[in-house]
């Protein structure tokens, strides 16, 4: 089942926030060989119980199945839901991009910036910090771009995502 | 918040308000307090092993036979390295267990203190759930929630990891009442559309095939009993997994035998051949299915477990049922009774069958002088079958021989590791199983390697006046590792010979066990006797052909179709894809 073509599902799993969760997860999946593009997490219930994770994984139709099936059974782990099967959904992630540069590749950089409407965060007579938010792509062409005018080095947070909609996953 | 105690007190008021009876294990410095704790009570019998492996095989021995927990308690760093092993083999064939480790004092986790390791982290991935207890008021309800976690659901084992300090501290303990989890929520009621769904096409169905496994074990007697009756009402043949031996009767006339590597050839061709294949319980291992892409290619599959995740992982079914197989096959029998089904006519099916059972693909041609061991595996269970003897195995021929062999009438008498295939888990299952049934023949059915995987348990049973009994096929070689050489790697039989064996008979008089050897065909039946009338444990070193090799068998990588019946079908070197394979 492992030859069919690989499909990209981001999921959303719901966690008990207890030590060793994480390790959980992640083990799951290098134990069991299956992909991480990226992962998010945070705690997000407000008396700390429940951690969010976002994983962002690829893998045939019935591995996907299987991924879900395997973290479902985790004993700490309340809810997976696969987004991408779900429906309408938001991604976005977050990026800092230090570029550093002078003179036309300064000027350059904070003119794509604005377009992309990434904000300079950091500021130095040689470097710039720019933070920039949205899909993976706009972030990968942003970051593609800085390429060209001195970029530095990048810290990104993965991809978090929530279902469109009044409803709650 | 209940009495206050130590951690140590609560540790064993819990296990003891959790109707725990026997307790196997080994001390060590971060567990003394425990220790202190047994030492102050006589509820809970604890049985001292020689080896922290043992002690959990020997509580996996015990839960298989009697259907409760296992327990296993062993001290910090070592004693839970030693007892990974049997950890895993427990999650492997779905074994309830709690194990109860030792650990350094809380103040010194992370500073490679004496004898820490990193408990959790290790047995994280082998464990069904694990804890480490940072807080004595929560080591009461940790515990009961491990029990309940170890034996609903699919069972499995459960590491409890407890600072020796959160066992010296003192904190509240009331026995709690019905444990429920606020994630942990295993379904056992199958949904009844799909089990509807379930009944027509098997009362449709004109070659179905019952594929049953552990689940139906594990699920209960009840369940063994409902599958006599599905397979009575539907008619189907009956074939079962190496773990869900016993769930039907060897001899019932609906039963194919085990099915898989070396299973029968009617079970496996049946499986290739049916139209509709309901699992039961059981999990399409790589043992039973053989080459994927030729697994029973023309049928539709219905597949009922109570793990989500075993649906679908390797073979794609059908209808999928999630639900305890017991309450699922009652429900099936319900609806098919109100239904007022009656079976199909399936009178070409049986013929077909009756074609392959003709092949005899378990019979044994006797040629030279030397005992053969399915000789003496039949021999064993004809002399002892009157006795209902509960039988558990180490890994290897002997192992695949004992499940050909020896019939199975009831559940919960065969003991075998299955998943892991680890040698040394024979000799300390029988000893669990003899503690859960002191007066119950138990015959551990070894080979002379694994055998000493776990020897120095020879002292447990003697302490505890066990009366296990040993019954070594002694062929002077691993085995199955010999077979392999000889079917795929050219014979070339590199580090398989069992060279200094030691004297059988000496050692087990050494460990104050009776020793008797079968030297050949003539000695077999008087030898198996002896070992019967004595009270005591016994070892029996029955030498046996030391180049026999277990049929049938389907290659690695081949499909059911291309079973090997006899040695006249054998390769002498595979190629390097199958090679490859396990
Ligand atoms: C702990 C462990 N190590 C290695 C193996 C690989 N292995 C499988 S069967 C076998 C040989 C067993 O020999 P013996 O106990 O004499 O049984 P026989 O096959 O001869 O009946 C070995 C080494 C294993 N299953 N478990
Ligand atoms: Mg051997």
């Amino acid at each position: 089942m492992k030859h069919l073509p690989s499909e990209r599902h981001t999921l959303s799993i719901l966690v008990d926030n207890e030590a060793g969760v994480l390790a959980r997860i992640v083990g799951l999946f290098s134990a069991r060989g299956y992909n991480i593009e990226s992962l998010t997490v945070a705690d997000v219930s407000d008396d700390h119980a429940v951690s969010r994770i976002t994983v962002v994984t690829n893998g045939p139709p019935p591995v996907i199945d299987q991924i879900m099936a395997q973290l479902d059974r985790l004993v700490p782990v309340h809810k997976v839901v696969d987004l991408t099967d779900w429906g309408p959904h938001v991604e976005r992630e977050m990026a800092l991009v230090k570029v550093a540069g002078t003179g036309d590749k300064r000027v350059e950089a904070l003119r794509l910036a604005d377009i992309f409407r990434a904000r300079p965060v950091d500021t130095s007579t040689a470097s710039f910090v720019f933070e920039v938010s949205g899909s993976s792509e706009k972030v990968n062409q942003f970051i593609t771009l800085m390429r060209e005018v001195g970029l530095v080095e990048v810290a990104r947070t993965g991809v978090v995502a929530i279902a469109r909609g009044a409803e709650a996953v | 918040m209940g009495t206050e105690m130590t951690g140590a007190d609560i540790v064993v008021q819990a296990l003891t308000d959790l109707g725990v009876e026997v307790v196997f294990g080994y001390p060590g410095g971060a567990v003394l307090p425990i220790y202190d704790a047994l030492f102050k009570q006589s509820r809970i019998r604890h049985i001292l092993v020689r080896h922290e492996q043992a002690a959990v095989h020997a509580a996996e021995g015990y839960a298989r036979a009697s259907g409760k927990v296992g327990v296993v308690l062993v001290t910090s760093g070592p004693g839970a390295t030693n007892a990974v092993t049997g950890i895993t083999d427990a999650l492997m064939d779905s074994i309830p267990l709690v194990v109860l480790t030792g650990q350094v004092p809380t103040h010194l986790i992370g500073t490679d203190a004496f004898q820490e390791c990193d408990t959790v982290g290790i047995t994280r991935h082998c464990s069904k759930h694990n804890y480490l207890v940072k807080e004595t008021a929560k080591l009461g309800p940790v515990l009961h929630e491990a029990f309940y976690i170890a034996r609903s659901g699919r069972p499995g084992p459960v590491v409890i990891d407890i600072p020796k300090d959160v066992q010296i501290m003192r904190a509240g303990y009331a026995k709690p009442g019905v444990i429920s989890h606020k994630t942990y929520k295993p379904q056992v009621k199958g949904d009844l559309t799909a089990i509807e769904a379930a009944v027509e096409m098997l009362a449709a169905a004109e070659r179905p095939i019952l594929y049953t496994g552990g689940g139906v074990i594990n699920s209960g007697p009840v369940a063994s009993q409902l599958l006599r009756e599905l397979a009575k009402a539907c008619g189907a043949p009956v074939t079962s997994t190496l773990m869900g031996l016993g769930s039907l009767p060897d001899d019932h006339p609906q039963f194919l035998g085990m099915l898989g590597m070396h299973g029968s050839y009617e079970a496996n061709m049946a499986m290739n051949k049916c139209d509709l294949m309901v699992c039961l319980g059981a999990r399409f291992d790589d043992r039973v299915t053989g080459r994927l892409d030729a697994f029973s290619p023309n049928s539709r599959k219905i597949h009922v477990d109570i793990d989500r995740s075993s649906f679908n992982k390797t073979v794609r079914v059908d209808l999928a049922i999630q639900g305890d197989v017991g309450s699922v096959m009652e429900d099936m029998l319900k609806v098919w009774r109100a239904r007022g089904h009656r079976a199909a006519d399936q009178k070409p099916w049986w013929e077909q069958i009756k074609g392959w059972r003709a092949r005899n693909s378990f019979g044994f041609e006797q040629k030279g002088e030397a005992l053969l061991p399915q000789k003496a595996i039949q021999r064993l269970y004809e002399m002892t079958r009157a006795k209902k003897p509960i039988i558990s195995t180490e890994v290897g021929q002997h192992q695949m021989w004992a499940a050909q062999h020896f019939g199975f009438h009831e559940p919960n008498k065969w003991l075998t590791s299955g998943g892991l295939g680890t040698m040394g888990y024979g000799l300390p299952a029988a000893i669990g199983a003899q503690l859960a049934f002191p007066g119950a023949l138990v015959i551990d059915i070894a080979g002379e390697a694994s055998i000493q995987m776990n020897i120095q348990e020879l002292g447990t049973a003697t302490q505890y006046r066990l009366p296990v009994k040993i019954f070594i096929i002694n062929n002077e070689y691993m085995g199955m590792v010999r077979q392999w050489q000889e079917l795929n790697h050219g014979g070339r039989y590199s580090e398989s010979y069992s060279d200094s064996l030691p004297d059988f008979v000496k050692l087990a008089e050494a460990y104050g066990w009776k020793g008797i050897t079968i030297d050949g065909p003539d000695d077999l039946d008087a030898g198996i006797q002896a070992m019967i009338d004595h009270p005591g444990p016994v070892v029996v070193d029955c030498r046996v052909a030391k180049l026999a090799n277990c049929f049938p068998m389907i290659p690695s990588g081949a499909a059911h179709t291309d079973m090997i019946l006899s040695a006249a079908d054998e390769r002498g070197e595979a190629d390097d894809d199958a090679k490859a394979l396990v």
